[in-house]
């Protein structure tokens, strides 16, 4: 290959670069592994993780049972080793796939189009926001206190240099967005009105009437989910124009925070603002059906600093996951899947309340998770719960220290009765 | 139609319906134990006015339905373990399948991120292994393994930039970007807030310098570069680019996305640069997955450390591991919880099994066969650029263009051979650019017959160009009307559609 090049030496190809620049050692990382040394090193690492405690985390990432096939599917290397399909004819089986994802997500939102989505349920919020700030020209957000604080942050930071106001609407006892508060701080200036449901709290909001104050002033209403199992037995958010959210429930692991899968649903006539890709149906020259990316006039590649967003990729293989899980599921395994975490939620809740002396804040209807206000120290009880292997939920007071000494706690279809039960014994 | 020269022969693809076109009712591909607790009519805890019916147009599927669907689908794509994916800038390479082993480990996939971090010091160490070997890689500071994806790493990066000026005081508005740079950059800098202001490049295809040094001033935050360029080619001045920001206080973005061709041969902290951003699905072999998810570390010098998205994995006194938030100048959340793990475990992997011998390696492989197909391939293509290069060459279809076939046609001819096109028509700065990065993993057996394939295009070109521009006639659709299906896009399945396609 060398003489083919007609150079003597590897070195040759680097002349180039000059001399000064050039690094005359080896780089300091560890030498190389083999492969038993590399799963020795990575079993290793792996088993400092706890993987044999009953956990109530939720918050965003929630355990739910994950398929099988959906890994023996997704290992396929076709799926997997295969870059975005922009070529596609070699690429049907990816565009077909996003396709079906995009119509799932259309399904449980109850909107028109969903893009072939964005990398998390918090950026899919950023992009969101963005998106009503293209659409409507204005700068001013409404911003539920109960949307997961990190997702708030993330808006924050997204927001930030752009000139957008955001103000924090608050939460009334039953956990629930202060609707009053949205119709006093709401004028022609707001572009949108953001709110979570389940909330961080994991109360359900009533979006109708927070909709409808939005769009007397010309605002539009953004909703994001976090938890889109609850999809499977709630209404989607009504009067919604835009939702947002994290689809990681469907199938994709835990993974200590990634990667998951954010989808973006909006009505037909907000399309072209849509940020990230999006696969259409169209035909080949013969009148096939066929799939291809489309509209790709709104993204950065063709757009540059015009774009809709600096989106490049999306998580085409957790949308795949997705895809997979719904395939699985069916409508009747979703709901009985999301009606078990209602009913096991509810159980717990009930539990509590009859044998602790702990208060379960707001009144509001539930899916999956609540929050316990706990009436002593909390860090004694805590070390009791990790002594017996218990993870007994998410302490918020970091987030919310208005509420003290609270627990936010998760309950899936995966948590036992036994687990609940010890759970609540840890809490007498 | 394909010829002798064409390593594909035909082989029976089975044809499959959308999943909403399948199934029937009653069809189960999954049971839920049964619940374990009383159970009480749901519409006794939750008002039946929140609860919706099933979710309409959901097929009903078994498990063999499920399994089919999605297999079938599978075969219709082209992928890295079938052959040569010569994308140029995107580094199509092998991924070595250990890394989906142990990132599928239960205490990595089953960790949540808000355990105690007691609970989590496996998931730390690996992140913090990857962030110190990313540093040393790059020759940086500090890293952030938050990103979710380059173009993520951009805006990350670029924010960051900001939030430095505004600490001393500096309100800048202009990022300078070459008119050979990635899409990502002007869009990532416009949502930062700044205003991009493209510098054209040089006749020999590298940033212009006496340019560059008449347009800084103090309203200028940074240039975004990315070296080797969208060329290939090593930006030889990179320091002296360096020093004429650094001269006006302005910074240096690097885009990392060719990092491929520079490991363990020269780094970029060391020619001066402040900020850049590495794809580990591109040179640390985390898989495409079809378009994502990605992972975009962004790699900082201690200059900008201070303003790194929190949370920062930082190792306490007594050797353990925290996410630390108590960050007073961040510049805040990318993203909720820490970036990709999956990726940083895969990336990670590599890394070790490579070794500081192996990187290097790597990168020299990279740019062999990149200069292997430059070489071969010179005398049937045009080469707008005669500087050397590095891991991608960069041609253009003058010389067919002259027959009326233009590189996307090539490209599409290239499936007919067995393999998946080069990058087409980018950088911009090349009209009919053909962008090939071959990748250190391709056997010179493959690069031969990729070679092969070429030549044969470029003579069909001449001969019977209409074969060309008609192509591809092996595949399992042909050319799809791109402008039809944006006019009048058809983005979900329903059963309208349903009724009016049958």
């Amino acid at each position: 290959m060398l003489e083919a090049i007609g150079i003597e030496s590897v070195e040759h190809l680097f002349a180039g670069i000059p001399e000064p620049l050039r690094l005359r050692r080896l780089l300091d990382i560890p030498r190389a592994l083999t492969e038993p040394e590399l799963m020795r090193f990575f079993r290793g690492a792996a088993a400092r993780n706890a993987t044999d405690y009953a956990s109530f985390l939720g918050a965003g990432v929630y355990r739910h049972h994950i398929p099988v096939i959906i890994d023996a599917l997704i290992s396929r290397s076709e799926f997997y080793t295969a870059y975005t399909p922009y070529q596609a004819e070699i690429a049907q089986g990816t565009l077909q796939a996003i396709f079906e994802f995009q119509t799932y997500m259309t399904q449980l939102t109850g909107l028109d189009v969903a893009n072939a989505s964005l990398y998390d349920g918090s950026t899919g919020l950023g992009e969101a926001v963005l998106m009503a700030h293209r659409i409507t020209k204005r700068s001013r957000f409404l911003i539920a206190k109960s949307v997961h604080p990190e997702y708030r942050t993330v808006i924050v930071t997204y927001a930030r240099n752009l000139g957008i106001e955001i103000q924090l609407i608050d939460y009334t006892e039953n956990g629930q967005v202060d609707i009053a508060a949205v119709g006093k701080a709401m004028d022609h200036t707001i572009a949108a009105v953001v709110v979570q449901s389940p909330n961080f709290f994991g109360t359900i909001e009533d979006n109708s009437e927070i909709a409808a104050i939005a769009h007397r002033s010309g605002a539009l209403s953004i909703v994001n989910v976090c938890e889109a199992m609850s999809l499977g037995i709630l209404k989607p958010p009504q009067g919604a124009d835009i939702i947002s959210g994290e689809g990681q429930s469907l199938g994709v692991p835990m993974s200590f925070g990634g990667p998951h899968v954010g989808f973006l649903a909006t009505r037909e006539e907000f399309v072209r603002q849509l940020p990230g890709r999006l696969v259409g149906m169209g035909e080949d020259q013969h009148g096939r059906r066929a799939f291809v990316l489309t509209l790709s006039t709104r993204e950065q590649h063709i757009r540059r600093e015009k774009a809709t967003s600096n989106i490049c990729t999306n998580q085409s293989l957790c949308a795949l996951i997705c895809a997979i899980y719904l395939a699985t599921v069916g409508p009747k395994g979703l709901r009985e899947t999301a009606e078990q975490n209602i009913q096991k939620t509810h159980y717990a809740v009930q539990q509590i309340r009859a044998r602790t002396r702990h208060s379960i804040l707001f009144s509001g209807p539930r899916f999956n998770e609540f929050v316990v206000q706990m009436k002593d120290d909390y860090a004694s009880r805590a070390q009791r719960f990790m002594r017996n292997r218990i993870i007994p939920g998410l302490h918020i007071a970091k987030f919310y220290p208005e509420l003290g000494n609270s627990l936010l706690v998760c309950v899936t279809e995966t948590t036992s009765r036994d687990q609940i039960d010890a759970f609540v014994k840890g809490l007498e | 139609m394909t010829n002798e020269n064409a390593r594909t022969s035909s082989h029976f693809q089975i044809n499959e319906l959308l999943v909403f076109e399948e199934g029937s009712p009653g069809r189960r591909a999954f049971d839920l134990p049964a619940l374990d607790i009383p159970a009480i009519p749901v519409t006794e805890i939750v008002s039946p006015g929140l609860l919706r019916d099933d979710v309409a147009g959901m097929p009903e599927l078994g498990e063999v339905d499920v399994v089919r669907h999605f297999t079938r689908l599978s075969t219709w794509n082209y992928h890295i373990d079938l052959g040569l994916y010569p994308l140029g800038s995107c580094t199509m390479k092998y991924n070595p399948k250990i890394n989906e082993l142990v990132a599928r480990l239960d205490g990595f996939s089953m960790a949540h991120p808000y355990m105690p971090a007691e609970l989590t010091q496996g998931a730390l160490e690996v992140q913090k292994m990857l962030e110190t070997c990313l540093a040393e890689i790059s020759g940086m500071d500090a890293v952030t393994l938050q990103p979710a994806a380059g173009a993520h790493g951009e805006l990350t990066g670029i924010l960051m930039i900001r939030a430095y000026h505004e600490s001393k005081g500096r309100s800048r508005r202009i990022v300078l970007i070459p008119d050979s740079a990635h899409g990502t950059n002007p869009a990532s800098v416009t949502i930062s807030g700044y205003e991009v202001q493209n510098i054209p490049s040089t006749p020999g295809g590298t940033v212009d310098i006496d340019r560059l040094r008449a347009i800084v001033n103090d309203d200028v935050a940074a240039i975004m570069v990315t070296n080797p360029n969208t060329l290939g080619i090593f930006e030889s001045d990179i320091a002296e680019v360096c020093e004429i920001m650094h001269s006006r206080g302005a910074l240096v973005y690097m885009d990392g996305a060719n990092l491929n061709a520079m490991m363990g041969i020269t780094r970029p902290g060391d020619f001066g640069i402040d900020v850049l951003h590495i794809n580990l699905h591109k040179t640390f072999t985390t898989p495409h997955g079809g378009g994502g998810p990605g992972s975009g570390p962004v790699a900082v010098k201690k200059i900008l450390e201070p303003f790194l998205p929190i949370p920062v994995v930082s190792l306490k006194s007594g050797g353990s591991y925290v996410f630390d938030h108590d960050r007073p100048q961040t510049i805040g959340r990318m993203k909720a919880f820490n970036g990709q793990f999956g990726m940083h475990v895969r990336a990670l992997c590599y890394i070790l099994a490579n070794g500081p011998d192996g990187l290097k390696e790597v990168s020299e492989m990279a740019v062999l066969n990149a200069n292997y197909i430059r070489a071969k391939l010179s005398d049937a293509y045009e080469l707008p650029y005669d500087a050397p290069t590095l891991h991608e060459v960069v041609f253009s279809d003058k010389l067919q263009a002259h027959f009326g076939v233009h590189v996307g046609d090539i490209g599409k001819r290239l499936m007919d051979y067995g393999f998946h096109p080069p990058t087409v028509s980018f950088p911009l700065i090349v009209p009919g650019a053909i962008m090939i990065e071959p990748t250190e993993t391709e056997s010179r057996q493959e690069l031969d017959a990729f070679i092969k394939a070429m030549l044969a295009i470029a003579k069909e070109a001449e001969s019977n160009p209409e074969l060309v521009k008609t192509a591809p006639h092996t595949t399992r659709i042909s050319r799809v009307n791109e402008a039809a299906a944006a006019r009048r896009p058809i983005l979900r399945w329903t059963p309208e559609l349903g009724e009016s396609l049958s």
